[in-house]
């Protein structure tokens, strides 16, 4: 899992079918200074909103297990919203 | 998955058994802002519907071959959506 934010939301309304009904985030993806070092779309299953410091599962098997699907073209997954990091010791502030 | 936009379709005759009928799409990936972002490449187009100018999300590697009508396709990037709309916090 990564560490990232969530910058936006996606829009979509043709998709396949999996996807339907389904938030898509756009995640900066973060490294240990909270600096993005790229981006990912991600589905969202824990309500988690733009700003929020979120953990990113990118593995297409858990993906699926999430969701309740035995096949599907997904990957990435907003798993959790982060309320603490400490990086060496000390408390990362989340901005 | 990642954002990108279609350039053109490639059109094969001869290829590899298992991707018959399967349109395939040119597409530059992008950043999250819209600006060119990587190489080229080509996704097979799991929407069915995606054709040149659109925006459009994507998945790579295994999970590609997971986008379409038949399973397990050797493809390695596959369009799964078309973007309406990117909303982006203001920074």
């Amino acid at each position: 899992m990564k560490v990232g934010k969530v910058a936006g939301t996606v829009i979509s309304t043709i998709n396949i079918p999996l996807l339907d009904g389904h938030r898509l985030l756009l995640c900066d993806v973060e490294d240990l200074e909270g600096k993005p070092s790229g981006y990912t779309i991600a589905i969202d299953v824990v309500d988690a909103g733009v700003g929020d410091t979120v953990l990113i599962l990118d593995e297409g098997s858990s993906a699926r297990q999430i969701l309740g699907l035995d096949h599907g073209a997904i990957r990435a997954v907003v798993v959790g919203i982060v309320d603490q990091l400490v990086v060496d010791g000390e408390v990362r502030p989340l901005n | 998955m990642q954002l990108g936009q279609v350039l053109g379709s490639v059109v094969a005759t001869e290829k590899v058994a298992g991707l018959e009928g399967i349109r395939f799409l040119l597409v530059q990936p992008l950043d999250k802002t819209g600006r060119p972002n990587g190489e080229t490449l080509v996704a097979a187009d799991g929407v069915a519907m995606a054709g040149p100018g659109e925006l459009v999300y994507f998945v790579a590697s295994r999970e590609a071959a997971e986008a379409l009508p038949e399973r397990f396709v050797p493809v390695d990037h596959a369009i799964v959506g078309i973007v309406d709309d990117v909303n982006l916090e203001e920074e």
